[in-house]
């Protein structure tokens, strides 16, 4: 297979955004609406030129918000076209009720977000507080730690929404990802058709047919017209929560069909790194997850068992996933580039969740880090793992609150 | 039998009357119309019905006399405001009704 897919594959130099528009491309997207902000202003003006050039059949909406743009894809989704867009921050929050609305008709739409800190005070550069802020919108959320993830993944996307009618996000770094040229292998248009199939609506507007979509539903279930016992609005959102946790299959199976295809495999929902004999576990999120490798190789040479565990996807939560890589870990180190304010980092508090109940004796320390694009290097994680481990090591340990690595 | 049965995965429904309930069942005050003022009924022809114009729901009809339908009527007044002879009048409904 692995034959196979090198000759398919052309290597090509693209930065992260590139990646992110071919990948939408080569998913022959029909409709594509989004507004510019940094640091995704680049994806929006490749497919712009993409579809000007005549290169894709697809409607390029210029559109005056993100708010709109999330509208539009909503109501082309609707009537059976696929759809594409890309946001960043403000972009991202702006689009926020739509994101509901759209999880909420169950719309295969596929989004790349280009992750940027949020004010106050104004950053351009990256953390991951915009999409995850988005946590709770009912969209599945899957993060990439290079150029290469970010091009499968959007192809991926699509076969995962389609198949599960959800929405998709495929978040990235921005900067580090986003503007760093790396090489990519970019599949051939032939072999991504014969990956993905055309789009098949779950409902459709049909003037024949006449559909109200989204009409008032009140608490309780309710007789339609035709006299049959409707959803009310907590069975709906039941059947969201639902298809949420069903997806894991779906995301798993598709990765493992992508990998038979193109040689690169995701078929897990995590990253695992160096995770075998392991008793630390470095927990990270997107591009982080790679510095974290480099930290983690540190550490072997000093002695120190650590490994790294990378939250490929982080909704649905691949919490069965966490808790078999954490098996045998007797503490684990979360690095966090995002913080639900008051609380605790925001995978911090997803790992602690998945141990409960488990009788686990394992300590788990959170760091937040690296916001508004402040440098994390790999050095430090590897500093802050050690200084971790020997408050461990003493009994001293205090995980109340999240520790900052930054200068106050 | 719950309602997976009907086969949906979104909120969804089919253009019909009532579809999104009996919404009289809302209504706090209801209109009454006294017909002895009303155009179309004193002129005995098709006649003025802004009331039926300005509806939103749909509720009123453009007949002579004119009927509304207290089963979906939500009571809002809009009616008894936009009528000219000051016709309708809005009557706080029985808190005991079922």
């Amino acid at each position: 297979m692995k034959a196979n897919s090198k000759k398919q594959d052309a290597s090509q130099m693209l930065d992260g955004n590139r990646a992110a528009a071919l990948g939408a491309k080569l998913c022959r997207v029909q409709v594509v609406a989004a507004y510019p902000i940094t640091p995704q202003t680049p994806v929006t003006e490749a497919l712009s030129e993409i579809v000007e050039r005549g290169e894709l059949q697809a409607q390029y909406v210029t559109v005056e918000s993100e708010h709109s743009a999330m509208a539009v894809c909503s109501s082309a989704s609707l009537v059976g076209a696929r759809t594409f867009t890309a946001t960043s921050s403000h972009g991202l929050a702006y689009m926020h009720e739509m994101l509901h609305w759209v999880a909420g008709t169950r719309l295969p739409v596929v989004l790349a977000c280009v992750n940027r800190a949020i004010g106050a005070p104004w950053n351009v550069l990256n953390d991951l507080q915009d999409s995850m802020s988005q946590r709770d919108t009912g969209w599945i959320q899957m993060y990439a730690r290079n150029n290469q993830e970010i091009l499968d993944q959007i192809i991926q996307a699509y076969r995962i929404a389609e198949k599960a009618y959800l929405p998709v996000m495929v978040c990235y770094d921005g900067y580090t990802l986003s503007h760093t040229d790396m090489p990519v292998d970019v599949p051939s248009q032939d072999a991504v058709d014969g990956f993905l199939p055309p789009y098949k609506a779950h409902t459709i507007l049909d003037p024949t047919n006449p559909k109200n979509y989204n009409l008032v539903t009140l608490a309780n279930p309710r007789l339609n017209a035709e006299g049959v016992l409707c959803h009310g609005y907590m069975e709906i959102r039941y059947l969201l929560q639902e298809a949420l946790e069903k997806s894991k299959e779906a995301i798993a199976s598709v990765g493992r069909e992508f990998g038979d295809l193109f040689g690169r495999s995701y078929a897990s929902l995590l990253w695992e790194d160096m995770m075998e004999g392991a008793e630390i576990a470095i927990v990270a999120t997107g591009g982080l997850a790679m510095e974290a490798i480099v930290a983690a190789e540190m550490l072997r040479r000093d002695g120190i068992r650590a490994g790294v565990i990378g939250l490929r996807v982080f909704r649905p939560f691949p919490r069965a996933d966490v808790l078999r890589a954490l098996q045998g870990c007797r503490l684990a180190v979360v690095f966090d580039r995002s913080i639900s304010y008051g609380n605790e980092g925001t995978a911090c508090s997803e790992t602690k969740a998945a141990l409960y109940g488990t009788g686990t004796n394992m300590r788990v320390h959170g760091f937040i880090v690296g916001l508004g694009g402040r440098d994390v290097k790999a050095r430090e994680l590897a500093g802050a793992v050690k200084r971790t481990l020997s408050l461990t090591d003493r009994g001293a340990l205090n995980s109340e609150s999240p520790e900052w690595v930054c200068e106050i | 039998m719950g309602t997976r049965e009907c086969g949906h995965i979104c909120g969804e429904s089919s253009p019909g009357i009532g579809e999104a309930g009996k919404t009289g069942e809302w209504r706090d005050s209801r209109p009454v119309i006294d017909e002895a003022k009303c155009t179309p009924v004193r002129r005995n022809k098709p006649a003025c019905f802004l009331c039926w114009l300005y509806c939103p729901d749909a509720v009123v009809s453009k007949t002579v006399p004119v009927r509304i339908d207290m089963e979906y009527c939500k009571g809002c007044g809009i009616c008894a405001e936009v009528c000219p002879v000051h016709a309708i009048a809005m009557v706080e409904e029985d808190n005991s009704r079922s």
